[in-house]
């Protein structure tokens, strides 16, 4: 036990908890993780009280806030994320679906005026869960399974 | 209430601004030949074509004495040498007091009225929203019913793609115990969100898969076309397409007072021994679209309060 820990244990960054398997490598690639020299290290399908199974991604040196956040959120709902100073956690956070969604998102539908022009999207979250976004360009909603990240 | 503000979406507007509407439109009715748009230039940017609400618009403006430009299709725009629609709309709001568009793609008039800077009117984009079809919708029925509270109407056709009987779904839900037959085949139903709205709202409706003796109890029935491409397997077409056809026969139960709407162009869901039928309004609710779209400019632009 003492080994894995030696192992995954970040000095400081954002551990990044309670991600849904299927969704591990849309948040790697949502957060352009795979760019850039700091330490990662992620596993998945560990086991899970709450969830069955989830993955897990800690990432050295980075903070994220704003709308790194919000596109968490839209992908992992229940994501926690832990701030990690000095081998402390410092900050735990529950990502939240914000009421608004500006620019994140890709509309799903194909006829919309968003996906032929160079418009910034915006949709209104019209339930959380399962996460319902109305495109306030075609009115059109967008369900949880459709979201596309821009 | 009005002044400077676009026309979307049906709900952009209160249900105060509907009845300012019809009030208004009853007015234009009884003298709608007038100086009012005297010195105002409007644009009329069609960018796909349209007969019937492209020349209700030009009419209702040209009665009221303003100009128009614009295009009738978007090959003779510059859309065709490549330009966006920002660039098309932000060089005709420069141009022009009020803009009154029809674009293919759904949220495009949203759009435009966001960089426009003048104020824009949706005449349809795509399949999503048509104001003022729903508005000249609701001035037949107080013309012809003397209310909008109390309406029991029946929505006929395509209730899954048809975009006027979403937003009169929409508008008519505002007045007091509407009560909604919807009469469909099982692909075109009415979709969930607007069942999840009404239920939201307490509203009554129900649903049928044909014409039946029910129909004695409309006030409205409010036909759409149901159309070929809309089915994934033709035989499932072919199968229902006789089933949504009204005909003459099928009216002799129905109310003294009851009256037939339908958006048009029809095909065959009416058919033509219907037209002779005291309760055919098809015709006379195009019409009505006029004075509707005189008061909507007259409102926008603030020459009346």
């Amino acid at each position: 036990m003492d080994k894995e820990l030696q192992v995954s244990a970040i000095k400081d960054g954002t551990v990044i908890d309670h991600i849904p398997s299927n969704r591990l490598f849309d948040v790697i690639n949502i957060l352009q993780l795979f760019k850039g020299d700091e330490m990662i290290t992620f596993g998945t399908n560990l086991d899970s009280k709450r969830m069955g199974k989830k993955a897990i991604i800690k990432v050295e040196n980075r903070f994220f806030q704003g709308e790194e956040i919000d596109k968490i959120a839209l992908i992992a709902p229940h994501a926690k994320l832990n701030t990690i100073k000095n081998y402390q956690v410092v900050e735990k956070r529950v990502v939240e679906i914000p009421e608004q969604i500006i620019s994140i998102v890709k509309c799903f539908n194909p006829k919309c005026i968003t996906n032929h022009e160079s418009i910034t999207t915006h949709f209104d979250v019209i339930s959380e869960n399962p996460i319902e976004l109305k495109c306030r360009f075609c009115e059109k909603i967008t369900t949880e399974k459709e979201v596309r990240i821009r | 209430m009005m002044h400077k503000k676009s026309l979307i979406s049906i709900t952009d507007y209160s249900k105060d601004d509907y009845l300012r509407i019809m009030d208004l439109a009853a007015d234009f009715e009884a003298n709608p030949n007038q100086d009012l748009l005297k010195g105002t230039v409007i644009a009329s940017l069609f960018f796909e074509p349209s007969t019937r609400t492209r020349l209700s618009f030009e009419s209702a403006i040209n009665r009221l004495g303003g100009r128009i430009v614009g295009f009738t299709d978007s090959s003779s725009s510059s859309v065709t040498k490549g330009e966006t629609l920002h660039d098309t709309i932000r060089m005709a709001a420069n141009y022009t007091d009020l803009i009154v568009m029809r674009h293919p793609l759904e949220g495009s008039a949203r759009y435009a009225s966001q960089i426009a800077g003048v104020p824009v009117i949706n005449a349809g984009d795509g399949a999503n929203q048509h104001p003022t079809q729903t508005l000249l919708d609701l001035y037949s029925i107080k013309k012809t019913q003397g209310k909008l509270d109390d309406i029991n109407i029946f929505l006929v056709g395509d209730l899954k793609y048809g975009r006027t009987v979403h937003s009169l779904l929409q508008a008519l839900s505002v007045f007091k115990n509407p009560i909604f037959n919807f009469v469909s085949p099982p692909e075109l139903s009415m979709p969930i969100e607007y069942k999840r709205y009404l239920d939201s709202k307490g509203i009554k409706y129900f649903e049928h898969r044909e014409f039946t003796d029910i129909i004695s109890a409309a006030d409205i029935i409010y036909m759409t076309r149901v159309q070929k491409e809309r089915f994934t397997d033709p035989m499932e077409y072919e199968k229902v397409k006789n089933i949504y056809i009204l005909r003459n026969k099928m009216l002799q139960n129905t109310k003294e007072t009851m009256r037939i709407l339908h958006p048009l162009p029809r095909v065959n869901e009416i058919h033509p021994d219907v037209d002779s039928n005291p309760k055919a309004y098809y015709f006379e609710q195009a019409r009505n679209g006029i004075y509707t779209r005189q008061a909507i400019i007259s409102l926008i632009l603030g020459l009346i309060k």
